[in-house]
C-alpha cells in the first residue's frame, strides 16, 4: 500500500499534521509559501533579527515556541519544500511551484492547511495607498519590524483588530483610533459561548482596556462613513458614523482594515471538496466531517483554511485531520487521543461561534454601498457597475455579475470582493446571500509567471 | 388542465453565440422567436473561448461565411447597442523555424483567400519582429490580416440575447429541454419541469449537448466533448495590438494570444482537455498549462515574465472533421441544425445566425453551407 502524503502549509495546524504523520512512520512532504515555518500566527522574523517570542507573540509566546521547535525537530524526517506555491491541484497531484520551476507531486493522502486571510468590506476610499489589510500590518510589525504608518486607524471587527492594534501600541506606533462596526451589546450576549476559552476572553477584555489606558479612542457599534486622501498622497483621514449618530473624523496616514476572517478555500476548491454556506459567517467553506475528511477521496482540511476557529484550534484540527488520513490509510489510531482531540474541537467551535456572533460581518453596510465605492480593487471596479451587471445584463448571481462587470477577475481572484460581491448581488436582487453562490475558484491559487516551466518531464 | 404551452414562430434549443445571434436575426426578421437555455446564455464555448475573430486559416470555403460574419463584428457595437469589446488589430499567423514546409502552405492559403475578399500579407520573420518586436527568434514567417481582430466572449452571447429580447424574443434560461418531437406541423418541447414549448420550427444549436436532441429526430452524428485551456495574464501597458497564433499541425504547438485594451492578455491553445456535457463541468489540466506556456515562450519570449493570474475552460463540441453541422435537417421539414463547431465558432457565429434567420424565413441563402450538411454522417 502507498503512503505519500502531501501536507499543505506549515503554521500551527500543518506542524501539528506533520508530527502525527511522521509519528506513524511516514515521510511526508511538508508544502510552505512561507520561507520559515510559523505560518501567519506565529510568524518567524527574518534571520537576524532577535526580538523575543515574548515581544513577537505576546501572551502565545509559549505556544509559538512549541509549535517552531517542534517543526524544527522534524525537518531531518520530512522532505519540506519552503517559498513553495502550490498553484493547483490535479489528478491525485499537487502542482508545487518555486523560482519559475513546477513539478507535479503525487499523493496518496493530501492535508490542506492553507490559513486564512482578512475578510474585507469595502469602504469608499479603501483603493487609496496606506489602506492595509489587518495581517498584512501584522505582517509588517513581525517580520519587518516596521509600523504601516507614522498615524494608525484600525477598523473592522472581530478580535484580531485589537490584538494587532495592541501590538502596534506596545511597540511604540501611533495608534490613532480602534473602530469597531460590531456593537457592544453583542459582545455581551456573546459571553455565554466566548466563556469557553475564559484565558481568550479576559485578553480581549484587558487588551481593549490596555488600549484605552494608552490613550487609543475605541468605538464600537460605529459605521465606516469614508477613508479620505487623494491618489497622490494617499489617506489623509477616516470618517465614521458612531453609534450615537454622530460623525467623526480621525486624521491618519495609514488604516489596518478587517472583518474577521476568511478560509483560504482555493486548494480544496480546485481539489474538488464540496462546499455548503455558512449562516453564521454568510460564507461558504468546504463541507468536512468532524476529523477534517472532505468530499473529496484523500483530501483533508484543517486550521482556519477550512473554518475560522483560531490557531490554538489549528494545533487540534492539524492532528485530527492527519490521524483521519492515517486511519483511512490502515494505521492504528489511538481512540482516546482522537476523543481528547475532538472534545478540545467541540469547545473551539462552540467560542467560535461566541466569536462570530459577537463581531458579525456587517452584511447591510456592504449591501447598502454608493455607487461611487470601488468594490474590486483589482480591477477598479464600482458597486454601480456590479449593480448594473444585474439589473442591466441580468445576471442572477456572483459569477455571472464577475463575467459582466469583471468584479473578482483581478489580481486576488475575488478572494477579497468575492464576499462583498455577493452581498451586493443578493441584496440588489431580494434574494438570500446564499443564492448569490460563491465564486468558483481557478487556478492559479496565487499568480504564476508565464515563464513557470516543469522540472519533472 | 394541461400546462400552457408558450409558442412561437420559431423555437431554438442551445442559448450559445449561434442560438443568440440567431435570435437577434430572427426577430429582427420579424418572427417570433423562443430561446430555450439549460444554464445561462453564453457559458460554455461561447463564453470560455479565446475571443478571436480571424478569418485566416479557416477552409477557404468558409471564407464567405466569415465575411459575413466579419461585416457583423464590425458593427456590432451599434446593432447591439452593447459592446463586446471588438477590436479591429488584425491577426497573424505565424510558422515555427522547425516547420518551413507551413511557409509555402501559407503562400498558397494567401493566393487562395484573396479570391474570396481576404486580403493578406506575408512576411518574413525578420520583418515580422520589425513590427511586432515581441516576437521570437523561432518564428520563421507570418501572414498578417489587418481586417481581422479580436472581441470578448463573455460579452458577446449575452448581447445578442439581449438585443434579441428588445426586439421581442423570449430568451428562457434555465431550461434543460428533455424531450423533442414533431407533432403534426409543429415540434413539441418539454423541459424538465414539464413546462412545455411550440413552434412549428425548430432550430438546434445546443453545442456539445446537440448530439441527444438530434437522436430524437432520427439522425445521428458523433460530438466529442472537449475544454480548451485558457489563461490570461494581470494587465501590462497596452502595446500588443493584433491576435497571434501558431500554423501547425501539432496541437500541443497551437498557441495563441491577444492583449484586451485593459492591458491583461489572454492566452490560449495547445492540447485540449476532455470535458463532461452531463456534469456540466470542464476542468484546465495543468499539464496542459505547461506546454501552453512552453510554445508561448517561443512565440513571444517577453510573454515569460508577466504573471498568469487565471485560467479557465469550457465544453465544446467537436465533429470528427472539425466541420459543423449546419443546415436543415435531412429528416424532418422544418428542423435545422447549427452545432458542432469544434472550437472554431466564435468568429463566424454572428454569420452562422444571420445566414440561419435568412434560410428559415426565405428558404434559401447565398452562403454555401452545403458541405456542412448532417448527412456527411449518415
Amino acid at each position: 500500500m502507498s503512503e505519500r502524503v502531501v501536507i499543505i502549509g506549515a503554521g500551527p495546524a500543518g506542524v501539528r499534521a506533520a508530527e502525527a504523520v511522521v509519528r506513524a512512520g511516514i515521510r511526508p512532504v511538508v508544502i510552505d509559501e512561507g520561507s520559515r515555518s510559523g505560518g501567519q500566527i506565529y510568524r518567524r522574523q527574518p534571520e537576524g533579527f532577535k526580538r523575543s517570542y515574548e515581544t513577537l507573540y505576546g501572551s502565545e509566546a509559549d505556544r509559538a515556541r512549541a509549535v517552531h521547535e517542534t517543526f524544527d525537530a522534524l525537518l531531518p524526517q520530512i522532505d519540506y519544500r519552503p517559498e513553495t506555491l502550490v498553484w493547483n491541484v490535479a489528478e491525485g497531484r499537487v502542482w508545487a511551484a518555486r523560482a519559475g520551476e513546477t513539478e507535479a507531486i503525487p499523493y496518496d493522502r493530501l492535508i490542506v492547511c492553507s490559513g486564512a486571510t482578512d475578510r474585507l468590506a469595502p469602504v469608499p476610499g479603501w483603493q487609496l495607498a496606506g489602506c492595509y489589510s489587518l495581517g498584512g500590518s501584522q505582517v509588517a510589525l513581525k517580520a519587518q519590524a516596521c509600523s504601516i504608518g507614522g498615524a494608525v486607524v484600525f477598523m473592522g471587527t472581530g478580535p484580531l483588530l485589537y490584538y494587532v492594534a495592541s501590538q502596534y501600541v506596545k511597540a511604540g506606533a501611533n495608534v490613532v483610533a480602534v473602530l469597531d462596526t460590531s456593537p457592544f451589546a453583542g459582545r455581551v450576549r456573546a459571553l455565554p459561548k466566548l466563556a469557553e476559552q475564559p484565558d481568550l476572553l479576559w485578553q480581549g477584555v484587558t487588551l481593549t482596556f490596555g488600549l484605552i489606558r494608552a490613550g487609543v479612542t475605541v468605538l464600537s457599534g460605529i459605521t465606516p462613513v469614508e477613508i479620505s486622501g487623494d491618489p497622490q498622497s494617499g489617506i489623509s483621514g477616516v470618517t465614521v458614523r458612531t453609534a450615537s449618530g454622530d460623525v467623526r473624523q480621525f486624521d491618519c496616514d495609514a488604516v489596518a482594515m478587517g472583518w474577521h476572517l476568511r478560509p483560504e478555500t482555493q486548494i480544496a476548491d480546485l481539489a474538488r471538496a464540496s462546499f455548503a454556506f455558512d449562516p453564521r459567517t454568510r460564507q461558504w467553506l468546504p463541507e468536512i466531517d468532524g476529523d477534517g475528511r472532505s468530499s473529496a477521496p484523500g483530501l483533508y482540511l484543517a486550521g482556519d483554511g477550512a473554518k475560522i476557529l483560531g490557531a490554538r484550534s489549528a494545533e487540534v484540527t492539524g492532528e485530527l485531520a492527519a490521524l483521519a488520513a492515517l486511519g483511512d490509510m490502515g494505521h492504528a489510531v489511538d481512540k482516546d487521543r482522537r476523543c481528547y482531540l475532538m472534545a478540545q474541537r467541540a469547545r473551539y467551535v462552540r467560542f467560535a461561534e461566541g466569536l462570530a456572533e459577537a463581531f458579525p460581518w456587517p452584511h447591510q453596510f456592504v449591501a447598502d454601498t454608493a455607487d461611487s465605492t470601488i468594490v474590486c480593487r483589482c480591477e477598479g471596479v464600482t458597486a454601480g457597475t456590479l449593480r448594473a451587471s444585474v439589473s442591466e445584463a441580468f445576471a442572477t448571481e456572483t459569477n455571472r455579475a464577475k463575467a459582466f462587470s469583471r468584479v473578482g477577475m483581478g489580481r486576488c481572484q475575488g478572494r477579497y470582493c468575492g464576499n462583498a460581491s455577493a452581498e451586493i448581488v443578493s441584496a440588489l436582487r431580494g434574494e438570500a446571500v446564499e443564492r448569490a453562490g460563491r465564486l468558483r475558484g481557478q487556478a492559479p491559487v496565487k499568480p504564476i509567471p508565464v515563464g513557470t516551466a516543469r522540472t519533472d518531464a | 388542465m394541461s400546462t400552457p404551452e408558450l409558442t412561437a414562430d420559431v423555437a431554438i434549443i442551445g442559448g450559445g453565440l449561434m442560438g443568440c445571434s440567431a435570435a437577434f436575426f430572427l426577430a429582427q426578421r420579424g418572427l417570433s422567436v423562443i430561446l430555450l437555455e439549460t444554464d445561462k446564455v453564453g457559458r460554455q464555448a461561447s463564453g470560455t473561448n479565446f475571443g478571436n475573430v480571424r478569418r485566416q486559416g479557416r477552409p477557404i470555403t468558409q471564407l464567405p461565411l466569415a465575411n459575413r460574419a466579419s461585416r457583423i463584428w464590425r458593427q456590432a457595437n451599434e446593432l447591439l447597442g452593447s459592446d463586446v469589446e471588438y477590436l479591429q488589430n488584425g491577426h497573424i499567423r505565424v510558422c515555427f523555424r522547425d516547420r518551413p514546409e507551413n511557409v509555402g502552405k501559407m503562400e498558397e492559403y494567401a493566393v487562395q483567400a484573396r479570391e474570396e475578399g481576404l486580403d493578406l500579407e506575408l512576411l518574413s520573420g525578420n520583418m515580422l519582429r520589425e513590427r511586432f518586436p515581441w516576437l521570437g527568434t523561432d518564428v520563421l514567417a507570418g501572414s498578417h490580416s489587418a481586417m481581422d481582430g479580436h472581441a470578448n466572449p463573455r460579452l458577446a452571447a449575452p448581447a445578442f440575447a439581449r438585443a434579441a429580447m428588445k426586439l421581442g424574443a423570449r430568451v428562457i434560461e434555465d431550461t434543460k429541454i428533455v424531450h423533442a418531437a414533431k407533432i403534426g406541423e409543429d415540434f413539441v418541447l418539454e423541459a424538465e419541469d414539464g413546462r412545455r414549448f411550440r413552434a412549428p420550427t425548430l432550430l438546434v444549436t445546443a453545442g456539445a449537448w446537440a448530439g441527444k436532441i438530434v437522436s430524437q429526430f432520427g439522425e445521428t452524428v458523433k460530438l466529442t466533448p472537449r475544454a480548451p485551456t485558457m489563461s490570461v495574464t494581470e494587465p501590462v501597458p497596452y502595446s500588443i495590438l493584433p491576435a497571434v497564433g501558431v500554423m501547425t499541425p501539432d496541437e500541443v504547438e497551437t498557441v495563441y494570444f491577444r492583449q484586451v485594451a485593459r492591458g491583461n492578455i489572454v492566452l490560449g491553445g495547445s492540447t485540449r482537455a476532455p470535458s463532461y456535457p452531463d456534469e456540466y463541468r470542464s476542468y484546465v489540466m495543468p499539464q496542459n498549462t505547461m506546454t501552453q506556456f512552453q510554445h508561448l515562450r517561443r512565440l513571444a519570449p517577453a510573454l515569460a515574465k508577466l504573471q498568469v493570474i487565471r485560467v479557465w475552460s469550457g465544453i465544446e463540441g467537436y465533429t470528427d472533421d472539425a466541420l459543423p453541422v449546419m443546415g436543415p435537417s435531412g429528416t424532418v421539414p422544418g428542423l435545422f441544425y447549427a452545432f458542432g463547431f469544434s472550437g472554431s465558432g466564435f468568429q463566424i457565429g454572428p454569420g452562422v445566425g444571420e445566414t440561419m434567420a435568412e434560410l428559415i424565413a426565405t428558404g434559401h441563402t447565398d452562403i454555401p453551407i452545403g458541405q456542412y450538411s448532417i448527412g456527411r454522417f449518415g
